[in-house]
This record gives structure tokens, C-alpha cells and sequence, in this order.
């Protein structure tokens, strides 16, 4: 076939193209995995019975916050390695900063606590489990952000497999949040951040694989 | 990353082909046509100074980032420069072209593709050596009646689904689908 005619077949009936398909997808993916991971937190783990007590701490805002602000850097880390040709800018700095605030937090509060109470601080109750729970609940999420991102067109599939990793678990943990009984930074900075690593690896790892086009 | 030539080059006519792109994103076929014309010699100038050893992939690499940029269209965020989507989406393409080369000469003789390099000639630049036309003859029906109907044959989206049978929107995804087949195909994935 020669160029040409494959201009005019691909030009011909083109059409009009929606606008902001990237948001549209981004929004859609994590809707549902959001919702993956809250039934399956929902009927695997459970709501934490004293919710209605910690809403009103305000460390559990603290730690929400924490997430949140994760999860807002790690979704425009992935808008823009979804889209050919963007740079990450200042991205990563976002990223960075709320993991540098929890853990100043986190210092902060060992320091001030007796040397009996760090070990308690640091590991509390679930910190064996509190990575991998966090990591299963954002497997449903990680499905979702990684069709999202199939349909846009990444060009540094590594990195943009970690973004979809790191999104997912911060989505995750957020969801995680509503069960977990600790609230103290040096655990949220250690066994959180752990949690949301372990998909932030596999998305590096499948990056490639998955979302090549 | 980015090579200042390349970039100086496409610059000076960079606002032009984003304002045919635009229009053409907005609907407008014929300044999506011009768009997609004016950017096929600007990835054969960028790619034939990357393929310096393989002139024989140019125009083929030339249709596959066609392909792709036009699969691709909805990504193009309308703040950002032109040049810096479409190098990046070729660049993307080269890099994937010379790691499926790398991987084939592991399993060939590396030799008896230079001798195919001697004994090429020099054909049409403007005709691949892949032929398009075959790949779409091998897609699906469902995909490949939509493409020859609206992109071949002209015909609107009712009519190719009055012809067909189909309804409207499964002619539409088909074309799309199709489209994403064809490249699919090209990289050797189905």
C-alpha cells in the first residue's frame, strides 16, 4: 500500500474525536476499582467497628490525607505518561512530598514518645499484614487503571506501569483505610507506603508487557 | 532527548500542521487529510535520519507511526507542542521496530538480511514493503467491511450499515477496532 492511499483511507470518514478522553477513562477506571476494593474490603475484612469514633481523631485525617495526596500525585504521574510526548515536570516532587511529611511526622512523634512506647508505634498491631492487605485491595483497581491506560497511548511503559501500580495502591489504601485500626505516622509512613509499593513493583515489572501498542 | 534539527525543522511549520490537526480533531476530514499528508513527509525526514543503516524500514515505519498516530489522535492534548506528541509516538515506534529486528536476527542468521540490504533496490519511496492492503484483507468481517466500506469506498456510516447489516455504532467500532487490529498485526502481536 502506498503512503498516500493510506493517508486518504485513514482520513477518509474520520470524524470528530471526543475531547478529554484521558479524564473520562481515568475517572471511569478508578470509579470501579474504588468500588472492586470496597466490596472486597467489605466482605474479606470488614468496615473497622469504631469508625464513627475515629472519623473524629485527627490523626485518621492525617493519614487519609496522607493517601489522598498520594493518590492525586500517582493519577497525574499516570495522565501524563498516558499521553505521548508529555514530561513529568514537577510530578515527582509532588510525589515526594507527602511521603517526606509523614515521615518528618513520624520522627517527630519517636522522638517524643518514651523509648518503651517506639517499638509500638512503629509496628503496631497489623504490621504484618497491613502491605499485603493494602496490595490485594488494589489488584481490582490496578485491572482498571491499566485498561484506562491501554486506551490512551503510554510511550515509557515502565514508568507508566509503576504509575498505574502506584495509583492503584494508593486507591487502595485509601479504601484500606475505612478497616485499619492504626493511626500512628510511623506505622502509616513505614507499612502504608510498603503496601503501596508492592503493586508500584508489579506495574513496573508487567509495564512493559502489559501496556505495549 | 529531544534533537534540536529535527525539532527546528518541524517548528516552522509546527503551528500550520497543529491548526490542520485541530480542525481535524474538531471534524473537519479534509484538514485531517492535509494534516495526516504534511506529517507523512516529516516522519519519513525523521525516521530516515534514525534508519541511517536500514533505509529499506523507512516507509514502512513511516505507514506504522501513520497507523498509530491516527489510532492514537485522542491523546493529543491540545497545550502541548505538536512536535513533542508526534516524536515521541515515532520515537516509540522506532525503538519497538529496532527491538523486534533485535529479537528476529537472535533467531536468523544475522548475515542473510545484510545480503538482503545489498540486494535491495531502490524502490518507490512512497511504497512500503509491507503491504497494508493484505494485513486488512486478513481482519475479521465484523472489522474489516466497515474499513473498506466508509475508508475505502467513501460511503457514510449509515450506508455501510445499510450494505452490511450492521447497526451504526457496531460499524463505527469496527472501523476503530480495525484500525487497532491492523497495528496489532504489525507488530506481530496477532
Amino acid at each position: 500500500m502506498r503512503t498516500d492511499d493510506l493517508v486518504t483511507m485513514l482520513a477518509a470518514g474520520a470524524g470528530a474525536v471526543q475531547p478529554n478522553q484521558a479524564g473520562r477513562r481515568y475517572v471511569t477506571a478508578i470509579g470501579w476499582g474504588a468500588l472492586g476494593a470496597a466490596l472486597l474490603m467489605a466482605t474479606l475484612l470488614g468496615v473497622r467497628p469504631d469508625l464513627a469514633a475515629a472519623i473524629l481523631l485527627p490523626m485518621f485525617w492525617v493519614k487519609v490525607a496522607f493517601v489522598a495526596c498520594l493518590a492525586a500525585a500517582s493519577l497525574l504521574a499516570a495522565l501524563r505518561l498516558s499521553r505521548p510526548g508529555l514530561r513529568l515536570a514537577w510530578v515527582p516532587g509532588a510525589l515526594t512530598a507527602p511521603v517526606l511529611a509523614i515521615w518528618l511526622l513520624a520522627a517527630v512523634v519517636l522522638t517524643r514518645a518514651d523509648a518503651a512506647q517506639r517499638v509500638g508505634l512503629f509496628f503496631g498491631d497489623t504490621w504484618n499484614s497491613c502491605p499485603f492487605l493494602v496490595a490485594m485491595l488494589s489488584a481490582p483497581v490496578f485491572v482498571a487503571v491499566v485498561w484506562a491506560m491501554k486506551g490512551l497511548a503510554p510511550t515509557r511503559l515502565r514508568l507508566a506501569g509503576a504509575a498505574a501500580g502506584l495509583l492503584s495502591g494508593a486507591v487502595g489504601a485509601l479504601v484500606y483505610c475505612l478497616h485499619c485500626p492504626e493511626l500512628d505516622a510511623p506505622f502509616i509512613g513505614i507499612w502504608y507506603l510498603l503496601g503501596m509499593l508492592i503493586p508500584t513493583a508489579v506495574g513496573a515489572l508487567l509495564g512493559p508487557r502489559l501496556l505495549r501498542w | 532527548m529531544q534533537r534540536i534539527s529535527d525539532t527546528g525543522r518541524l517548528n516552522a511549520s509546527e503551528e500550520r500542521l497543529r491548526n490542520l490537526l485541530l480542525r481535524g480533531l474538531a471534524g473537519d476530514n479534509l484538514a485531517y487529510h492535509a494534516f495526516l499528508q504534511e506529517l507523512s513527509a516529516h516522519l519519513r525526514a525523521f525516521l530516515r535520519k534514525r534508519l541511517v543503516g536500514l533505509p529499506d524500514e523507512v516507509e514502512d515505519l513511516v505507514q506504522e507511526s501513520l497507523l498509530a498516530i491516527h489510532n492514537q489522535r485522542h491523546t493529543y492534548d491540545a497545550g502541548q507542542p505538536l512536535t513533542a506528541w508526534i516524536h515521541a509516538i515515532a520515537k516509540y515506534k522506532l525503538i519497538d521496530l529496532l527491538r523486534r529486528r533485535a529479537k528476529r536476527d537472535l533467531l536468523t542468521d544475522p548475515l542473510d538480511d545484510e545480503f538482503a540490504f545489498a540486494s535491495a533496490s531502490d524502490t518507490e519511496a512512497a511504497d512500503a514493503r509491507r503491504d497494508l492492503g493484505k494485513l486488512l484483507a486478513q481482519l475479521p468481517d465484523r472489522q474489516r467491511l466497515p474499513i473498506v466500506h466508509t475508508k475505502l469506498e467513501g460511503l457514510s456510516v449509515a450506508e455501510a450499515a445499510r450494505l452490511t447489516g450492521m447497526s451504526e455504532s457496531a460499524v463505527k467500532v469496527g472501523v476503530h477496532r480495525g484500525l487497532k487490529a491492523l497495528a496489532a498485526m504489525i507488530r506481530g502481536d496477532a
